[in-house]
């Protein structure tokens, strides 16, 4: 189910606010957040954000094909070693 | 037997249903295209005037995007996704479902056919 568009996006205002003051002091700095949830607008691009996993967060370089999805997607919260089996598949397997 | 971007119309079917041999055109557009050309879609499609083809043909290449233009516009919609490293584009590279379906049985059309189980190992 999509969002409601009366609403429009949904955007983390803390963080906005602090990338937009990155943005005016023209600095580049990594921006620890939890807001996974938020969405990716255009002011954001060419930051990169740490975005917590849930454990730790993971750096996220936000290019302009980014806009529009969720900071979530870029920051995987599982990991997934692959199923018991020949040793080989193992390694090949992760990621 | 009509050929319009690049598809065969079967011989002997409503072309209604004919039109949606072709990639990119369902029923519902299949419609709207007949409609708009006041075609009947009874009619057969081997029965079709060559006027009435070309109009077909026409229509379909100025208003809708098919065939060859559309699946490379899919190919590279999830190539994006893989490209950005999102958790859909992941997805995508290993061939499971993408919108959160259970994968623990079935998504047999992503996975496609079962493997043999790895055999158990004797404890």
């Amino acid at each position: 189910m999509g969002r409601s568009l009366k609403k429009g996006p949904y955007i983390d205002i803390k963080l906005l606010t602090r990338i937009e003051e990155l943005n005016r002091t023209r600095k580049k700095k990594v921006v620890k957040t939890w807001a996974r949830r938020s969405m990716i607008p255009p002011e954001f691009v060419g930051h990169t954000l740490a975005v917590h996993n849930g454990r730790k967060f993971l750096p996220v370089y936000i290019t302009e094909n980014m806009v529009g999805h969720k900071l979530g997607e870029f920051s995987l919260t599982r990991t997934f070693r692959s199923h018991s089996g020949k040793k080989s598949d193992r390694k090949s397997k992760i990621k | 037997m009509p050929r319009i971007s690049g598809v065969d119309l079967p011989r002997n079917k409503r072309i209604e249903y004919a039109l949606t041999y072709i990639f990119g055109i369902g029923l519902t557009s299949s419609q709207k295209i007949l409609q708009k050309t006041g075609i009947n879609p009874d009619t057969k499609s081997d029965n079709l005037t060559d006027a009435q083809v070309k109009k077909i043909r026409d229509l379909i290449n100025d208003e809708y995007k098919v065939e060859g233009p559309l699946r490379t516009e899919v190919q590279m919609n999830i190539k994006r996704l893989v490209d950005i490293g999102s958790y859909r584009g992941l997805r995508h590279r290993r061939g499971l479902p993408c919108r959160g379906q259970n994968t623990r049985n079935n998504s047999r059309t992503r996975r496609g056919k079962r493997k043999a189980s790895p055999s158990k190992k004797k404890s």
